[in-house]
């Protein structure tokens, strides 16, 4: 058995680290549990690569203590951490073969020769690669050499695999392929995985759970399906999937809800109960929820206005619409099972009052709030 | 013509082809005409004075020992330059220290001190009774083969470790934190991955100090005493025909020398060539509990002592050890008579005023026909072949014994143009010494401009002078004066060459010839109090220490786009 036995746990307590005068990552607290597949998602420049080296031991917090099972590891170096690594630009070796790049853990390791093969055959044969062993990594194309780097750091025999956007230097088919491939080999071999990415398809379609980052903080941690229904701030109801901000304040609250008077003084019925009248709020409703119908019908959750732009996307069609008071809205309906609409047409779009989201207005302003970059 | 009707013109004579290969051919030719063939052929005029040393079989004997002391203080130097090297490069580019930025800037002082006061300032530490063999009560080292050695891993060990801090600091971290990850300890990181990729610039480090061990002249001969190597050969038996000896066989000793050592020299490049990139270092067998404990604590700190250790007692206090007379003879009557240029100061000032107009004007010219052949070599401009067959030649130079090298050149001019000027033999005898240096460094910044750039510029309309003048230029001017300041401070402290050219008490001595003759002075001469050669170093130390800080202040942070 060359594995070690048990899947560790990862937990990171307070911790902060600073380049300078940029906070890289901001007293950030996580746990990641063992057989997890966990991603940090975000945008660039977000601390979510920094707070990955900082558990690989690459580079050291300035504050706070990192777990991984139940050892302390904040001084240990990389090398002692058990880990399985898998960079961004691959970081093959140039001077060795795939071979030698795969089974250069095993051997660092002291492992004698015949255990380094069999390691190395073994790892090959998950990643399906055995045809080209003895090319160097300039010769291989991207899939491979990112298959290569996979099993270099499954080879090194560790539990917990680190994942820098292993995926980001890929055509847009191979990567789908191989994400996929990466989730069932960490399933298959009780892996925890952490995984860096800044792309929110990839993180929803493979993770258990996610944690948004921004600016060096954590705002949100939960499965893919609970960040996009109960996204817990505007940055995550934009950054998770896509949604539409309406910008107003609350000039009603019942038993039922609250009435929030959007620009134009439109007036809307959202389920939410935890405002305050007066207060100034972003109404989120995503593209998806909104039902969309021909003419002017005035309700209490619908909207009115007209076809502005429509887009033909394959599976969806994309309407932006132009309402009243001259806010635009986003909608997206399959294209295959509904009505279409031209241009110019009047229609009436309409919500779910359970399915818009209430915000307070951000300090920073709407536009810095859900910024990127 | 305005000057915007000029440029405009040029621009559009640029894109004609003749007039673009032109200039090329140009460079090309000039390389050959001043650089490449007079020295080749000087040796080839003399060839005949060759019989005279194969029949004196003690010649013979002398000059093949000479040279065989050449190849393996070479060797023996340029290895422990590497092996040395390595940690303190390491250390400067690595570690996380405030002082490492002066450990940086000190590193290179060596490199800026005239090899010739080099080669007093080591004879003064290790051998003569005020340096370090005070402690001892006699003399340490003596002149001889070991002051040699020290002398020869003093001056490029700068060199060395200036090489391969520039490669560790472009090389891509990733691979060495990929092999921690994978469990290697920083040791077997390194061994394993980091050094095997950073071979190419280890190999060229070794050439570097290679090629200036078996060339270097003017130091050798202060420090060589009875000791004899391929230049010092050579210089002495100048002098033995100064002092009425047979010119035959200095001559025929100069040319036997000189092509056996270039011929040697030829064959071990072309061996590191083909075999260097093929040299496995044991990178597959690891022995992790030993490797271990070389990467942490008492084994990596001692590892750093012992490198500091070594640089400052090896290298830089003994480099700057001449200076400290100079200090003592600011409070004697040396001083003021040194600036009133009294007595022999008067001669050394004026050997200090040829010195620099003399490497100001080398690189100018350097400039002028270094740049073009520059981005010949870059850019391929003739071709794969050709390009790559003049990338060579234009290192032949610096493989030359700077000695041989003016030697034969005097050989072919004074042969061919007899009434040629000295002062042409001396630009051109620094010319050749200096050329390889600045092409070399000049074709390295073409290379890493990106060629799209060139052709971002074309496709909006630049002709090929435009894009030079609006792309190469700006985006290479750094570089452009940092390999000017390195002719510059190469030609300064030239003094083997410059030994050679000139004839028996010429008016165009530089500083460093008037610093050895002080040093070795010839028997009817009154040599020179140690106050007067210190003050002398130390003001030729001030004067390139100034220029090097002034290109510090220019070039820092800038260069690298």
């Amino acid at each position: 058995m060359w594995r070690s036995l048990t899947t560790p746990d990862v937990r990171i307590v307070n911790i902060t680290k600073k380049f300078g005068k940029i906070t890289a990552v901001d007293n950030v607290s996580l746990h990641i549990h063992d057989k997890e597949y966990f991603s940090l998602l975000g945008p660039s420049g977000c601390g979510k690569t920094t707070l990955l080296r900082l558990i690989a031991g690459l580079i050291k917090p300035d504050e706070g203590e990192i777990y991984i099972g139940d050892k302390l590891v904040n001084d240990a170096p990389p090398e002692d951490r058990d880990i399985g690594f898998v960079f961004q630009t691959f970081a093959l070796f140039p001077h060795m073969n795939a071979w030698d790049n795969v089974t250069y853990g095993p051997r660092v390791k002291g492992y004698n020769m015949k255990k380094a093969e069999t390691i190395g055959h073994e790892v090959l044969e998950m990643v399906r690669l055995h045809e080209r062993l003895d090319a160097f990594p300039s010769e291989l194309s991207g899939g491979m050499m990112q298959r290569t780097a996979v099993a270099r750091a499954l080879a090194a025999g560790a539990k917990l695999l680190l994942l820098d956007e292993p995926l980001g230097q890929l055509d847009a088919k191979v990567r789908n392929e191989l994400r996929y491939e990466i989730r069932k080999m960490v399933r298959d071999l009780d892996l925890t995985a952490i995984h860096v990415t800044h792309d929110q398809s990839e993180a929803m379609a493979i993770s258990d759970r996610i944690a948004v980052i921004k600016k060096g903080k954590v705002l949100q941690v939960g499965t893919p399906n609970e960040l996009y229904m109960k996204p817990k701030s505007i940055f995550v109801a934009h950054f998770i999937g896509e949604s539409n901000f309406l910008e107003g304040y609350i000039s009603n609250i019942s038993s039922k809800g609250a009435t929030i008077e959007l620009r134009g003084g439109i007036k809307v019925e959202v389920t939410n109960r935890e405002v305050k009248k007066g207060e100034r709020v972003v109404l989120a409703i995503r593209p998806e929820t909104f039902a969309i119908e021909r003419g002017m019908k005035k309700s209490k959750t619908s909207l009115l206005g007209a076809v502005e732009k429509f887009t033909f996307e394959g599976t969806n069609i994309r309407y932006e619409v132009r309402l009243e008071n001259q806010d635009l809205v986003a909608i997206v309906k399959p294209s295959l099972t509904e009505e279409w609409f031209n241009t110019g047409e009047k229609v009436t779009v309409s919500f779910p009052a359970e399915k818009a989201h209430v915000f307070a207005y951000p300090d920073v302003g709407l536009k810095e709030e859900i910024a990127v970059e | 013509m305005s000057k915007i009707k000029i440029t405009e013109t040029l621009d559009k004579l640029s894109s004609k082809s003749a007039v673009k290969y032109g200039v090329y051919l140009t460079a090309v030719m000039i390389f050959f005409a001043l650089i490449l063939l007079p020295p080749i052929l000087g040796i080839i005029i003399k060839w005949d004075t060759i019989d005279y040393v194969l029949t004196d079989a003690k010649l013979v004997a002398q000059a093949l020992n000479a040279i065989e002391n050449s190849f393996i203080i070479a060797l023996l130097v340029s290895a422990l330059d590497v092996i040395t090297g390595v940690p303190m490069a390491w250390l400067i580019a690595r570690g996380k220290s405030r002082w490492l930025n002066v450990l940086d800037t000190f590193s290179d002082i060596p490199f800026i001190v005239p090899t010739a006061v080099l080669g007093y300032s080591l004879l003064l530490f290790w051998s003569e009774p005020q340096g370090i063999s005070s402690l001892f009560g006699n003399s340490l080292i003596s002149p001889g083969w070991l002051l040699v050695m020290l002398l020869h891993f003093t001056f490029s060990y700068p060199v060395v470790v200036r090489v391969i801090v520039g490669a560790l600091l472009d090389y891509k971290m990733e691979y060495e934190q990929a092999s921690r990850t994978l469990g290697a300890p920083p040791f077997t990181a390194s061994r394993t991955i980091t050094l095997p990729i950073l071979k190419p610039s280890l190999i060229a480090a070794f050439i570097l100090a290679f090629s200036r061990s078996l060339s270097e002249t003017g130091a050798t001969i202060i420090v060589a005493g009875l000791f004899e190597n391929g230049p010092v050969f050579i210089q002495n038996m100048k002098k033995t025909w100064e002092a009425g000896g047979s010119q035959t066989a200095y001559e025929g000793s100069t040319v036997f020398a000189s092509i056996i050592l270039i011929a040697i020299s030829c064959l071990i490049f072309a061996t590191i060539r083909i075999f260097g990139p093929r040299l496995k270092l044991p990178v597959k067998r690891v022995w992790p509990s030993v490797e271990r404990r070389l990467s942490y604590s008492n084994a990596a700190s001692s590892r750093n002592s012992i490198t500091l250790l070594i640089f400052f007692a090896v290298v830089l206090i003994p480099s700057l050890f001449v200076a400290l007379p100079a200090f003592e003879a600011i409070f004697t009557d040396t001083f003021p008579a040194a600036l009133s240029g009294s007595g022999i100061w008067g001669e050394y000032w004026q050997s200090l005023i040829i010195s620099y107009l003399l490497g100001a004007v080398v690189t100018v010219l350097n400039i002028i026909i270094g740049l073009p052949m520059a981005i010949i070599v870059a850019r391929k401009k003739f071709g794969a072949l050709p390009s790559a067959i003049l990338d060579i030649l234009v290192n032949i130079p610096l493989i030359v014994p700077s000695i041989a090298l003016g030697v034969s050149l005097k050989f072919f001019w004074a042969e061919t143009f007899v009434f040629i000027p000295e002062i042409w033999l001396l630009i051109f005898a620094h010319l050749a010494i200096t050329y390889p240096y600045f092409v070399r460094s000049m074709s390295a910044a073409v290379e890493r401009i990106s060629v799209e750039l060139e052709e971002a510029s074309r496709t909006l309309g630049a002709k090929p002078l435009g894009v030079f003048r609006t792309i190469i230029l700006p985006l290479t001017k750094y570089s452009i004066l940092s390999g000017a300041i390195m002719v510059l401070t190469r030609s300064v402290s030239e003094t083997g060459a410059t030994l050679a050219v000139l004839s028996p008490g010429s008016m165009l001595r530089t500083a460093p010839v008037v610093l050895v003759d002080w040093v070795r002075p010839k028997v009817p001469k009154l040599p020179a109090t140690p106050l007067e050669i210190g003050l002398g170093c130390g003001f030729l130390i001030l004067f390139s220490f100034i220029i090097l800080l002034t290109l510090r202040l220019i070039v820092r942070g800038k260069g690298r786009y």
